[in-house]
């Protein structure tokens, strides 16, 4: 299971058995999307998100905005999906309606449009209710280049919001946790913010969105694919309060929990204030975190609160409860 | 978050880590108990604010590194029969046994599910009548009450369907046990808080006197630690050994008494071995009589299993403060969180799992 966390063990299977087997120059870029011709964006990606409702939104509503999402860290506006669903024997017609009315209402928020798909029926037991797979295509707009290979010592991190809602949303319905704040996950779709990021004219060198394996895992992918140290302050961080006391409780942190409606933003230094200004008016929890240091050493380091500073790890493993 | 952020507060820190660097004369190696306060020095960096001087050193705290192996075989065992579900704490999951985990187990088809409260399994033994639900009872003394108000409830509830195999280890025995030892050059203890919140610390202080060394009890916040630390300090320089609570706020001399009554209910206190350690005489709990229905073991009759310990793995002296992880031949290279050869680089209470994952 842990292959699938994104953390360590994914960044494995990735490296050890697809690559060498697909070994195509694009895919080797290891960007959430690939560029075809130009500025043609396509990329892909699978939802299997258990249970297929929690608070904030559904699985319908993930499939739609994850991909836009993967389209607009290539800083390319998302137009067309493709959507393929594999339903299980007995799934009832209602859930497959509602989540396919989710779809359609995301994917004009999105300003998508779904034009093609599939569907097959597996027997009972052989999928968990429900798993959708969409496709993307978009195009490059304000001729944004951005990719790890392109940020460079001294860049500014931007974050665009707290992070950690939607892992926590998920588990506490998946757990059956009640708090006594609704955690709402933040699904979201990026392309606006990112929009109004480049429309700026802030110089942005890179873009990915939090998803699972959460911020730690984000900048380590960065740090490793630039060779790069990276550099984050602890108190910098935006994490909700709500989000910080169910962590707290469960023995989490929040930094690697799953997110659906965050990124961050690597522009160039002198940029930074007016790129955060820019990411301010879509969430004006966005902040400045930290900032890309020398290259050579490929890890992230993180200031504590108190003023320590500790290496930032991926994540080992599936996230798990504590013990006490 | 309040309670928590005043003690994390970095003005607080510098202060205490002032009034620390002021009151250190001699050398001093001390040593934290709990796993939880381990991972809270590595994660917030906080022996970068100690005095020269001043040694940390990290105790036997950690519930599922002391676990015994052919304990988690037994629970493994049980996980993959058919018609019984074990269920544990999060941590437990990924420890290995003699050939596989819990989550392996899991893989392979084994029923194993993580639960949040000993409550929970025993709401999934009444929700599933037809199946044997099993949970795996580790920890200290602060999960023993839980454990055993499940139990007492299932008694009370007449739930026939519900064990649980247990595993719980007592603090002071294996302070004993550590300080007998003829390595042992810890001159200090900041004892575990929580531990201590339902336990009290009166046990405490015949150990503080035997082997005259200071006591304190602490929490978990890095506030907590430099002023633990502060205090076990002023007590080495003026050749003291006392126990003293730094945790007030959380614990009273006698503990919570109404755990403790549903503990000795429930439990009663037996020889218990450590993973990596030893038997430790009079270190465990056990099920009384009266509940012994509710044992897992007696009434599955699992085998007993073996001991495998990797030989590469030196838990017993990581957990017994006798080598640092980092010093561990073995430490990132063949041992890692995806691939441990103990239990201690796999929990989050671990100590080689905080070096590891804080990269100190």
């Amino acid at each position: 299971m842990a292959h699938g966390s994104g953390g360590r063990m994914m960044d494995q299977l990735i490296e050890e058995v697809f690559l060498p087997a697909f070994g195509d120059p694009v895919a080797h870029e290891r960007h959430d999307g690939a560029r075809l011709d130009g500025t043609i964006i396509f990329c892909t990606d699978a939802y299997v998100v258990k249970p297929l409702y929690f608070p904030g939104g559904s699985i319908g509503e993930l499939a739609v905005y994850g991909t836009a999402n993967d389209l607009a860290m290539c800083g390319a506006r998302p137009r067309w999906l493709s959507a393929s669903f594999i339903l299980e024997e007995g799934l009832p017609l209602e859930t497959l309606r509602r989540v396919v009315t989710d779809m359609g209402r995301a994917a004009q928020t999105a300003k998508v449009l779904i034009v093609t798909g599939d569907t097959k029926v597996v027997e009972r037991g052989a999928a968990d209710g429900l798993y959708i797979t969409t496709a993307g295509v978009g195009f490059v707009e304000f001729g944004a280049r951005v990719g790890p290979a392109l940020i460079g010592p001294g860049d500014a991190i931007l974050i665009s919001g707290e992070v950690g809602a939607h892992g926590v949303a998920v588990m506490s319905v998946r757990e059956g946790l009640a708090f006594e704040t609704e955690i709402v996950s933040d699904t979201a779709p990026l392309w606006p913010a990112v929009e109004k990021l480049l429309r700026a004219g802030a110089e942005v060198h890179c873009l990915r969105d939090l998803t699972r394996g959460g911020l730690a895992s984000a900048l380590n992918e960065i740090a490793r694919a630039r060779g790069v140290e990276i550099e984050v302050q602890e108190a910098a961080i935006p994490v909700g309060e709500a989000v910080r006391g169910a962590c707290e409780f469960l023995g989490l942190d929040p930094l690697y929990v799953a997110n659906e409606g965050r990124f961050i933003a690597i522009v160039k230094d002198t940029d930074a204030e007016s790129a955060l200004a820019a990411m301010k008016k879509f969430d004006e929890r966005a902040a400045i975190i930290g900032r890309v240091g020398e290259e050579g050493r490929a890890r992230v380091t993180m200031e504590s609160a108190i003023g320590g500073r500790r290496a930032l790890d991926h994540l080992s493993g599936d996230l798990l409860p504590r013990i006490c | 978050m309040k309670h928590l952020d005043e003690y994390r507060e970095a003005a607080l820190a510098r202060a205490l880590a002032a009034e620390l660097k002021a009151a250190v004369r001699g050398r001093w190696t001390i040593m934290e108990v709990c796993g939880g306060q381990t991972h809270t020095i590595l994660k917030t960096g906080l022996t970068a604010l100690l005095p020269d001087g001043i040694e940390l050193v990290h105790g036997p705290g950690c519930p599922v590194c002391v676990t015994p192996v052919p304990l988690i075989d037994a629970a493994v065992e049980l996980s993959l029969r058919p018609g019984i579900t074990v269920t544990s704490f999060g941590d437990m999951m990924r420890v290995p046994g003699s050939r596989r985990s819990l989550l392996e187990a899991r893989a392979e088809g084994g029923d194993a599910r993580v639960v949040y409260s000993p409550l929970d399994a025993l709401k999934l033994a009444r929700q599933q009548p037809d199946r044997e639900v099993v949970f795996f009872a580790v920890g200290f003394e602060t999960t023993a009450p839980a454990n055993a108000m499940a139990v007492w409830q299932a008694a009370r509830l007449g739930v026939r369907n519900f064990s649980i195999l247990v595993a719980h280890v007592l603090v002071p025995p294996a302070i004993r046990a550590i300080f007998a030892g003829a390595a042992c050059s810890v001159q200090a203890l900041l004892a575990p808080g929580h531990v201590c919140t339902v336990a009290g610390y009166e046990e405490y202080e015949p150990i503080a006197r035997e082997f005259k060394i200071p006591i304190v009890v602490t929490g978990f916040e890095p506030a907590d630690l430099l002023e633990g630390t502060l205090m076990a300090v002023r007590q080495l320089e003026a050749g003291r050994a006392e126990v003293e609570n730094q945790y007030a706020r959380a614990v009273r001399r006698e503990g919570n008494p109404a755990a403790r009554r549903v503990m000795d209910d429930v439990f009663e206190v037996c020889d218990r071995e450590w993973r990596g350690v030893g038997v430790i005489p009079g270190s465990g709990l056990c099920l009384r009589r009266e509940y012994h229905d509710f044992d897992a073991k007696k009434r599955f009759k699992t085998a007993s299993g073996e001991q495998n310990s990797a030989v590469l793995c030196h838990a017993g002296d990581i957990l017994q403060g006798r080598l640092r992880p980092p010093a561990c031949p073995a430490f990132g290279r063949e041992c890692t969180p995806a691939h441990p050869l103990g239990a201690p680089m796999v929990s989050s209470e671990g100590a080689c799992a905080a070096y590891y994952q804080y990269g100190q």
